[in-house]
């Protein structure tokens, strides 16, 4: 759980970083070419997309574990704690995002199905019709955050994402040990809200920019 | 003051329980809450109706037998047991929920009593040193670092007493399993089994059925001795360290 949750949290990093090449001001030539780049990384030594496979094949593999690793806590806790137990029970700790991990989980399951059908397959194509996905990656984000309800849909599972990162991301480091004192406690959790906050400011930078006009041609 | 019990009554273990409303006069604010279901206990008796089963023993905070969860917090919220919160915590006129602490690895016994043995087995795991007997030896001829005999002792102040699951959203023991580890583990007579050791309670507390920890922290928050978090981090780095050491499960 805390291995492969510190692994997409990663990948939410680097995904982030590379979503800020939209912000050059070159009609999205460099956010183009590092689309391109991903599939064509180690090419000609390795064939086309090779690199771009592998990387998906762990990123699955550390969702389908982090999931799995979920499903088993999840049922382990409702054997033992499920159902209603008091008739009001009163929570001492500001415990919110902990205690909704599992159904941010699932939210952010589904962003993430409708996200790659809409930017990897091209399935749902929000705000172009172009059925023969000709349009260049740059165009096709315009495309979907030129329409207020993508971004304000971006904007909502993001908090899903930010508030399991709130939790999960101090939550991975104690059950790895390092929540050794009180200080190193406040430590992590400070980390915590640093990466929760940065990864909701720093997704939302382009989306909310296409739409108020500032990134586009 | 005037207060408006509704305890949770449940026969035995087989039948379920509701909760039933008693009105109390005359509580005076200097009684212990137990103090309270004494008296309680007493009305119920004369009027030939059967009294509130609760666990308690020593009525000093040191036992661990006591506990419920009252108005939805397991001792009451007051960083005490409940044999140590007086009716001075509450208002008169106060409508308290009194329930016996809920988990599947807890089945009630009647009323507010649950079967805390499941605790037992996990310490009978592994919770304890193997000491030779033999003359008893200088005290000093051991010596434990300060710092490492402040955190034993910290977590050897651990009664026991169940609060910690009955709070926890997973239903988890790992709090108290963490404090034994933990006070163990920090001793120097701790040492020869201290990786057999968490793996055994670690193997213990998962087949008693009690749920995993996923850091939320209400248990330490409920808990009267104050057993940190952090022991639960120092359980999670035996473990891994026990995984790179081959002495296996305690026997
Ligand atoms: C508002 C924030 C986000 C934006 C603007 C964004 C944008 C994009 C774009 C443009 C692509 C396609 C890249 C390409 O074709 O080269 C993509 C792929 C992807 N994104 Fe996002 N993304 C965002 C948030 C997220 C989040 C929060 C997650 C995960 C929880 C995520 C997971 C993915 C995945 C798994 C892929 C597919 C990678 C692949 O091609 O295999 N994204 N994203
Ligand atoms: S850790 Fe605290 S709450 Fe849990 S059994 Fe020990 S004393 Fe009770
Ligand atoms: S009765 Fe002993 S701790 Fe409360």
């Amino acid at each position: 759980m805390a291995v492969t949750g510190l692994l997409l949290i990663g990948f939410l990093l680097m995904h982030m970083f590379g979503n800020f090449k939209m912000l050059i001001p070159d009609d999205g030539k460099e956010f183009n070419e590092y689309s391109h780049w991903l599939r064509e990384f180690g090419y000609p030594a390795l064939p086309h997309k090779l690199f771009l496979w592998i990387f998906r094949i762990v990123l699955l593999s550390a969702a389908v574990l982090h999931i799995w690793s979920a499903a088993k806590l999840r049922l382990r806790a409702n054997a033992n704690a499920g159902g209603k137990r008091y008739r009001s029970q009163k929570f001492m700790e500001k415990s919110y995002a902990a205690r909704t991990m599992i159904w941010g989980g699932i939210l952010i399951l589904l962003f993430v199905i409708i996200h790659i059908l809409q930017y990897t397959a091209e399935v749902l194509r929000f705000g172009y019709d172009n059925p023969d996905r000709s349009l260049a990656p740059f165009d096709r984000v315009l495309a979907g955050f030129s329409e207020w309800w993508v971004v304000l849909f971006y904007a909502i599972a993001m908090v899903a994402v930010c508030m399991h990162v709130l939790h999960g991301f101090w939550s991975a480091f104690a059950t790895l040990g390092a929540n050794a004192s009180a200080g190193a406690r406040k430590v992590l959790k400070t980390l915590a809200w640093i990466a929760a906050a940065l990864l909701y400011v720093g997704f939302m930078i382009p989306p909310v920019l296409i739409l108020f006009g500032v990134i586009g041609r | 003051m005037k207060v408006t019990l509704r305890i949770w009554r449940q026969a035995n273990a087989n039948s379920t329980g509701q909760l039933v409303t008693y009105p109390l006069d005359g509580v005076s604010e200097d009684m212990s809450f137990l103090e309270m279901l004494d008296m309680l206990n007493e009305i119920l008796t004369e009027r030939n109706e059967e009294p509130v089963a609760f666990d308690h023993d020593c009525r000093e905070g040191i036992c661990g037998m006591c506990g419920v969860v009252i108005n939805g917090v397991a001792h009451g919220g007051q960083h005490t047991t409940t044999c140590q919160l007086h009716m001075r915590s509450f208002s008169d006129g106060a409508i308290i929920d009194i329930e016996p602490w809920k988990a599947g690895a807890f089945p009630v016994i009647k009323d507010l009593v649950v079967d805390r043995t499941a605790f037992d087995r996990i310490i009978q795991a592994g919770g304890y040193i193997s000491a030779n007997t033999g003359s008893a030896p200088d005290a000093h001829a051991t010596p434990a670092p300060k710092r490492e005999a402040d955190i034993a002792f910290d977590n050897a102040t651990c009664i026991g007493c169940g609060a910690c699951v009955a709070a926890c959203p997973n239903g988890s023991a790992m709090l108290f399993t963490s404090a034994k580890i933990t006070h163990l583990a920090m001793l120097p007579q701790g040492q020869p089994e201290r990786y057999s050791r968490v793996k055994s309670m670690v193997a213990q507390h998962d087949a008693e059925g009690f749920g995993g920890c996923t850091n939320i922290g209400e248990c330490s928050q409920v808990c009267p001795k104050g057993i940190p978090l952090e022991s639960i981090s120092q359980l999670n780095r035996d473990l891994v360290k026990s995984l790179f050491k081959g002495d296996g499960k305690a026997s």
